[in-house]
């Protein structure tokens, strides 16, 4: 038990190097957008926030949980953040971690940040936030509304993320039949998703619950019409 | 107006999260699982792992080795020990705050003059 730790996310040369640099332009461009689109959603009380949720994402996906014999999985911690922080924050701290793992921990290759932020960072977190939107008058209505909100928009972050995997293998992989390669990532994400769901409505349970006025789904509106009411 | 960070109940609730955090990463990753994960899995699909080395064909034989992998805090150990997996957790739930927290600090909207 001792060189069997195996990274979480994909390595180097898993896809070739043209499929690889094509994720990294993605990648890149997508987070400027978000970087961009951040300083709206941070001020003096959402950054320290922020800050944290990263920070809680990097610990959550140290605990890999059993999925089935000889498979595990890990939280991803796109909707989690997106719901907590809003997706363009919750983006950035998603590829914050996944740099940081590829730096301090050799745990996802360099060449493959691109595919790696593509899939979890990008993909999981807006796909993930916008389950979460179109559920949110659900969310707002009652606890339970918001703990089922957050599980569904997770278990789908996850079961998308992997099909980012699947499109990258499609064109610049090779080993395994691409029909082969998108089942076994579908099945294992489908359960996988259970665990994101379970950790992402816990947490998210535990932030509504002490200062619900601090999660991102359930701001906006209400409080533009009260200053609008207050300007007339 | 009190700035968020002298309000003491906020200042705890911060305290709160990240000491969940720091027990998660320095503690609660001992009872991970070391099974490869779901990508993982499907990489190493076709091959069996004898040693340390791959058996058979998969994937995963297309890995190269990482760029960091001589790093002190590879695979999350501490200098290839595995016991201090808690330890490289913390540093890692720190820099992630430092980093992620500095970079939202600079990009915040300024309140005030």
């Amino acid at each position: 038990m001792t060189t069997d730790v195996v990274a979480m996310h994909m390595s180097d040369g898993i896809v070739n190097a043209p499929v690889s640099l094509a994720f990294g332009v993605v990648a890149i461009v997508g987070l400027a957008v978000c970087v961009a689109r951040a300083r709206r959603d941070l001020d003096d009380r959402t950054a320290p926030l922020a800050g944290l949720v990263a920070a809680f994402v990097f610990a959550v996906q140290m605990l890999n949980f059993p999925v089935l014999p000889g498979v595990s999985g890990h939280l991803l911690g796109g909707a989690l953040t997106a719901i907590l922080v809003g997706p363009y924050v919750g983006a950035l701290c998603v590829a914050i971690v996944l740099v940081l793992q590829a730096l301090l921990f050799a745990d996802g290759g360099l060449s493959a940040l691109g595919t790696n932020i593509t899939n979890m960072a990008l993909i999981g977190t807006f796909v993930g936030f916008a389950v979460a939107v179109a559920m949110r008058p659900l969310a707002r209505r009652s606890r339970a509304g918001l703990l089922l909100t957050a599980f569904v928009a997770a278990w789908v972050n996850t079961v998308v993320a992997s099909m980012g995997f699947v499109l990258e293998y499609a064109l610049g992989g090779q080993g395994l039949a691409l029909g082969t390669v998108f089942g076994l990532m579908a099945g294992f994400h489908a359960l996988i998703g259970i665990g994101e769901g379970v950790i992402t409505a816990l947490t998210v349970g535990a932030v509504a619950a002490v200062r619900p006025d601090l999660v991102y789904l359930l701001r906006g509106e209400r409080t533009t019409l009260t200053i609008k009411e207050s300007a007339r | 107006m009190s700035t968020p960070l002298r309000n003491r109940r906020y200042v705890a609730f911060l305290g709160g999260f990240l000491l969940v955090a720091l027990l998660l990463a320095g503690g609660a990753s001992y009872l991970a699982s070391g099974s490869p994960d779901g990508l993982d899995a499907v990489t190493q699909t076709g091959c069996s792992e004898t040693e340390g080395s791959l058996q058979g064909q998969c994937i995963a034989q297309n890995a190269g080795d990482h760029a960091t992998a001589e790093s002190p805090f590879a695979d999350y150990a501490v200098g290839g020990d595995d016991t201090l997996t808690g330890v490289a957790g913390v540093v890692g739930v720190i820099a992630t705050l430092v980093v992620a927290g500095g970079l939202f600090w600079v990009l915040r909207r300024r309140s005030g003059p």
